[in-house]
């Protein structure tokens, strides 16, 4: 294996994108930015074959979507195709009000590079569907039999709009991709997007009519560590959940936790019951209880949580984190990160023990993700 | 030649400086104007028109000659002045959010 030498941080914020990176020790930070300064960022991120390739999602209320493309880590960046047409006749989901919407695009909110081709590449939008590029972006098509599923019209918005938001791509079965949209649920292809069923059995949502219907669920996020995909890890609106069977069922989690509302969840480089959370008092107050922003983390794959606080506010903390905002790096000793809407971007080099902030003062963070140098 | 301005963001998009240029084969019009800027700058698609309706996106507005063209049709003919490239077409990002 390659040595390791240290790390770079992509984070999108409200107002642009910055790049943050360190060597191994993670103690210095050059801070690069803003990129596509007054633009939404809402994710940017490496592609595993190449780390120089990179990905970002811009984005504005007034001129629409881009997609920039890097080649050199980030240093410079081109504009590539921001065309994202639904196949067919888009049909209708579900508004807040339960009335049929018609399908909008509005924004990408997460783009997923493949694991072993740095042209390849997949990103999540809103209203939700999943789309892949197979040119390094020059040209994006939808993978449509998601849409397809049948179920399309009972999903409907969170709060955040109708959004695709996790793509995860297991790299041991091949085709196998895991997707989560809020407010539908989590979905499954085993055969690279071709085909999709949902995989939300164990969840229950008070928030819809049947809390045990097959879609309608708010998922937040999900993750998974390499070494052992089937085990996935969600951040539902409400609860904790774990499967162990790739989303086949899930079982609740949140044990001790003092709230189980929250966004982000993560796993450990290293460790894969080893899994952390930021939990958020509730749905309406989204802002961590007490005033006091703790990472939670769990050494058993949920259930039994210790808060983690050294370095972090511990009064008058009313931020948020969210649902992209946390990432972990590969080093030795893995290294923690997440970003809040205060625009401050903390980071742990002792897996959660101690934290520091990178950068306190940034636009609202919208998303972190890092990537591991060699 | 017509002249442009663009809004701030599309110039730094274009990697424009200041007016920009475009010809226009036939008449001028707002829909010859965004196609051959589109054309010459291909970045600046979807950003100023919907891709697949080509309507204008709702928060862009345009404006000529101290008049705001905005609700004109895409084939109404453009004022003289910016036909001979005597005043700009301007492409203005509206007014939201503070």
């Amino acid at each position: 294996m390659a040595n390791k030498t240290g790390v770079r941080v992509l984070v999108g914020t409200r107002k642009g994108a910055f790049i943050l990176t360190s060597d191994g020790k993670r103690e210095k930070w050059e801070v690069s930015g803003p990129h596509f300064a007054g633009w939404e960022i809402y994710h940017l991120k490496g592609s595993p074959a190449d780390p120089n390739r990179l990905y970002a999602s811009q984005s504005s209320g007034w001129f629409g979507q881009l997609i920039q493309r890097s080649s050199d880590g980030g240093k410079t960046w081109e504009p590539v195709d921001n065309k994202f047409v639904y196949d067919g006749v888009p049909g209708t989901h579900q508004w807040y009000d339960g009335t049929p919407h018609p399908w909008e695009f509005k924004r990408v909110w997460h783009i997923e590079p493949s694991l072993n081709d740095p042209d390849t590449v997949y990103a999540g939008i809103e209203d939700a569907a999943l789309f892949r590029s197979t040119d390094g972006g020059k040209s994006w098509g939808e993978l449509s039999g998601l849409r397809g599923h049948g179920s399309g019209p009972r999903w409907q918005p969170g709060a955040g709009g109708m959004c695709l938001h996790t793509i995860l791509l297991d790299p041991s079965v091949s085709g196998r991709i895991f997707i989560a949209i809020s407010a539908a649920g989590a979905f499954r292809s085993d055969d690279a997007g071709a085909t999709w069923r949902p995989i939300n059995q164990g969840l229950r949502s008070e928030h819809i009519p049947d809390p045990t219907a097959e879609v309608g669920h708010c998922v937040h996020r999900i993750a998974m560590h390499p070494s052992r995909p089937g085990v996935l890890f969600m951040q539902k609106h409400w609860d904790v959940m774990r499967s162990d069977n790739a989303g086949d069922s899930w079982r609740e989690v949140s044990g001790n936790l003092p709230t189980d509302f929250g966004f982000v969840i993560d796993v450990h480089a290293h460790e894969p019951e080893t899994i952390y959370v930021v939990p958020i008092k509730s749905d309406s107050e989204h802002f961590p209880l007490d005033g006091k922003l703790r990472v939670y983390r769990s050494r058993t794959g949920g259930n039994d949580w210790e808060p983690l606080s050294k370095g972090l506010p511990q009064s008058d903390c009313y931020v948020n984190v969210l649902r992209d905002a946390m990432a972990v790096d590969s080093l030795d000793s893995c290294g923690i990160y997440f970003g809040t809407t205060g625009g401050q971007v903390y980071a742990s080099a002792d897996a959660g023990d101690n934290w520091s902030p990178i950068v306190r003062d940034l636009p609202a963070v919208l998303s972190v993700e890092v990537q591991t140098l060699s | 030649m017509i002249r442009v301005v663009l809004p701030a963001h599309l110039r730094t998009l274009a990697q424009a400086n200041g007016e920009v240029t475009v010809e226009v084969a036939g008449k001028a019009t707002i829909g010859s104007v965004l196609d051959a800027l589109e054309a010459t700058y291909p970045m600046l698609q979807g950003t100023i028109r919907d891709h697949v309706t080509q309507q204008r996106r709702p928060f862009v507005r345009f404006f000529a000659c101290a008049e705001d063209l905005s609700h004109d049709s895409a084939d109404a003919p453009l004022p003289d002045a910016v036909a001979s490239g005597t005043e700009p077409f301007l492409i203005v990002g509206a007014i939201a959010g503070g």
